[in-house]
């Protein structure tokens, strides 16, 4: 009797080759796109040495989508853009149209389906962020709803643009960062502020001491091997929950005391000024689901001013470096206290060291 | 099925922002999961906090990476969810899809999980959101079968991406989806078998625009860049000096000075010497200003979040590097940086962190690289230095 041979496992077949992806217009121009235009919001012409031009009509989307979604867009896409698609970075979709007559009337359908165009040029684009309560284990805060609510907020600054640059927003729902919101015009971002609950009964059950002890960045974690557990000190601890992720009987997640700061002036482009870490604007605002109105209501407030005082041109770190952190605090009204002053281990470089300052 | 009364889930489908309440509602038509999701999600709501139990190791054969393992806290009350596992699927190069392949990816979607999908992952990966243990073979098989592959997770090398590229850009300075597929290709076994001290990101930015954020978000962040003159395209000048003041939105907004606009003439003049390449005049005058000939990029070490010990933005370790297939120098010098992280980090010290830790220099000696100015901001502050035995008298 000869057992029936193994199904072969096709493993490390990496993904599908870019190449195959690329509809014939992109193909044929391929590394000799010459210029590009804005032609109107949310819409960009690229022209090629060839002569071609392609139209790119850049739309919001969710992130968390449905089949039925996915299945819409392709449909437009085999309607309007020979098959094929994209998504940027922000997670927006961008159909890629090689002839100009197909642009009105995909925007006609766009706004049938009520599926926003911009993000293009000055203005906001999409908010990336994380998983939040949907499908997260650790978070702070949820992460779509709060991008749901301040994207309905800031609507108009997505199909328009009539910003000074471009704004980019991001948003974490805890500070392991998945969203990497921490070089953003402005991050909105969950945080802790309580001290990890030790479950003493599991902590030896469901993690390795050591590792734990290992993983909290001010050495606030002990060994207490009498119960086979560890001690924290409290007066030590950041919050910053890196010991819940190495295990779970160090819950962090205190539904009361959970909430978001707000940090500003991050950037990742190097244009111009260099790339700039976001710094804390607000320390904390309250958990307030389902529409957080106060982390809308910041976000507007920061956009508001940025927009009425920028210069054109000016992303919000170049704003701020061009005015001052303390006109800053003072024309956003935002109250600065001992709380926004550094006290880890980079601190020094923040502190200043002239009498150059403004009143 | 269930139907969940969801007041607060309610309230997110309103608005004009297209709504993740209303996908959520459009995958429950067909999903008994997504049903429960959205009923789990109303109870994190009212009770504010998460309710997926912590960690959980699942995942298919020959892989130790791209499945997330994840259990509801409330399986009696979500039995649905009560296992909700996430594939992540290795994206093709700079997102771009033909319909016939998503169709495909849907289809089996549909069949095999909640209809959920994150396109894309924060690492770039598509997600598929949610399936039980079960299925978790079977969706790998087909998605297989129609040649997608799994990303990574872990302590392991994640999917690395990159920006548009050539594909759909005038200023990627080499070809970015070549090089990210290339490499993807190459090292496959460290993305799927996670066997390193902490994770390892790769991100390739085809310009100084870095669209994909790699100085922020990548350990290795691949950024193109030039050497030689500014192309300037002096009758498209003239264009835009038609419609806005140049000097106000370019020569004035210019970091190192570099840039100067003959109003006479309508002519641009570049000082190249003192150009640093930001690419803030090759945006504002995309017509009539291109990057240098001679391309490649620079490649810079360290990125990563705030845990633990702070944020880093990467550092320059090679000013300038050719990017030309097969990419045999970037190859040869990533292997030694990976032996080096391997042999000296500690458990879940990202790269980074390491060689704060050690000492930039001790890093360039490990991996051969040379010393140059334009690693540093400025020169350090203080003597001391560490000084080799061979510098000594003896």
């Amino acid at each position: 009797m000869t057992a029936e041979a193994p199904k072969k496992v096709k493993t490390d077949i990496g993904p599908p080759n870019y190449k195959d992806m690329l509809s014939p217009v992109l193909t044929r121009n391929y590394g000799k796109w010459d210029y590009h235009e804005v032609v109107r919001p949310g819409v960009m012409k690229h022209t090629s040495e060839t002569g071609e031009g392609l139209y790119t009509v850049r739309v919001g989307s969710p992130r968390l989508v449905s089949l039925t979604f996915v299945r819409t867009i392709c449909e437009l896409a085999d309607k309007y853009s020979d098959g094929v698609l994209r998504f940027t970075s922000r997670n927006n979709v961008e159909f890629l149209l090689g002839e100009e007559k197909n642009v009105e009337p995909l925007l006609q359908e766009l706004e049938e389906k009520k599926l926003p165009v911009g993000g293009v040029g000055n203005s906001m684009t999409n908010i990336v962020h994380t998983q939040g309560w949907l499908h997260c284990h650790t978070p702070a805060t949820d992460a779509s709803g709060i991008v749901k609510a301040v994207m309905d907020d800031l609507y108009e600054h997505f199909t328009h643009t009539d910003l000074p640059s471009k704004l980019r927003i991001s948003m974490a729902c805890c500070l392991n960062m998945c969203g990497a919101v921490h070089c953003s015009d402005i991050a909105i971002l969950g945080i802790h502020r309580t001290p990890p609950r030790i479950d003493h009964e599991r902590v030896a059950k469901t993690g390795e001491i050591p590792s734990i002890i290992a993983s909290c960045p001010t050495a606030a974690i002990r060994p207490d091997p009498k119960n086979k557990s560890v001690v924290v000190a409290e007066d030590r601890c950041m919050y910053c929950g890196n010991c819940y992720t190495m295990s779970p009987a160090m819950e962090i997640i205190d539904p009361k005391n959970d909430g978001i700061a707000i940090m500003v002036g991050g950037k990742v482009s190097n244009a111009r000024i260099e790339p700039e870490f976001s710094r804390l604007a607000i320390p904390f605002l309250p958990n307030n689901p389902p529409r957080w109105p106060e982390v809308v209501e910041a976000t507007r407030n920061i956009v508001e001013v940025w927009a009425g005082d920028a210069h054109r041109g000016e992303r919000v770190a170049e704003w701020i470096a061009r005015i001052g952190w303390e006109s800053f605090f003072k024309r956003t009204g935002i109250p600065f206290s001992d709380k926004h002053i550094d006290d880890f281990i980079f601190s020094i470089p923040t502190m200043r060291s002239t009498t150059n300052f403004k009143w | 099925m269930t139907e969940y009364k969801t007041p607060m889930m309610d309230e997110l489908e309103k608005g004009p922002w297209p709504s993740f309440v209303t996908e959520l509602r459009e995958a429950a038509k067909g999903s008994a999961m997504a049903e429960d999701l959205i009923g789990q999600m109303e109870k994190s709501y009212e009770e504010k906090k998460g309710l997926w139990k912590h960690g959980g190791i699942v995942g298919v054969k020959g892989y130790g990476s791209g499945v997330i393992g994840r259990y509801s806290d409330l399986p009696e009350e979500f039995p649905n969810v009560r296992e909700f596992h996430t594939m992540r699927v290795n994206q093709p190069g700079g997102w771009f899809y033909n319909t016939e392949t998503l169709k495909k990816i849907c289809d089996i979607w549909e069949e095999k999980g909640s209809g959920l999908f994150n396109f894309h992952g924060a690492t770039g990966d598509i997600i598929l959101l949610g399936t039980t243990t079960a299925e978790l073979q079977p969706t790998f098989d087909l998605l297989s079968e129609q040649g997608f592959d799994l990303g990574g997770s872990g302590s392991a090398l994640r999917t690395p991406s990159s920006c548009v590229g050539p594909a759909r850009c005038e200023w990627a300075c080499f070809d970015t989806l070549d090089l990210c597929y290339d490499l993807t290709m190459a090292f496959q076994d460290y993305m799927h078998r996670p066997a390193w001290p902490y994770k390892f990101k790769i991100k390739i930015s085809g310009c100084p625009n870095d669209c994909v954020a790699a100085i922020a978000r990548s350990d290795l962040s691949i950024i193109g860049t030039w050497k030689g003159p500014i192309q300037v395209r002096q009758e498209a000048v003239k264009e835009y000096a038609a419609s806005w003041s140049i000097d106000r939105y370019v020569t004035n907004t210019c970091p190192t000075k570099a840039f100067y606009y003959d109003d006479e003439k309508k002519e641009v003049r570049i000082d190249n010497a003192n150009c640093v390449r930001c690419m803030n005049c090759i945006n504002k005058m995309p017509k009539a200003l291109k990057p240098g000939k001679e391309r490649g990029a620079s490649l810079l070490i360290g990125g990563k979040a705030t845990i633990l010990r702070s944020a880093f933005m990467s550092w320059v370790i090679v000013p300038f590097m050719k990017m030309e297939p097969p990419y045999t120098e970037l190859k040869d010098l990533i292997g030694k940086i990976w032996d080096w992280w391997d042999e000296n980090a500690k458990s879940r010290e990202r790269i980074g962190e390491l060689i704060y830790r050690k000492g930039m220099p001790e890093f360039l000696r490990a991996t051969g690289l040379p010393a140059v100015p334009q690693m540093v901001r400025q020169p350090r502050a203080n003597p001391y230095v560490f000084w080799d035995q061979d510098d000594l008298e003896k």
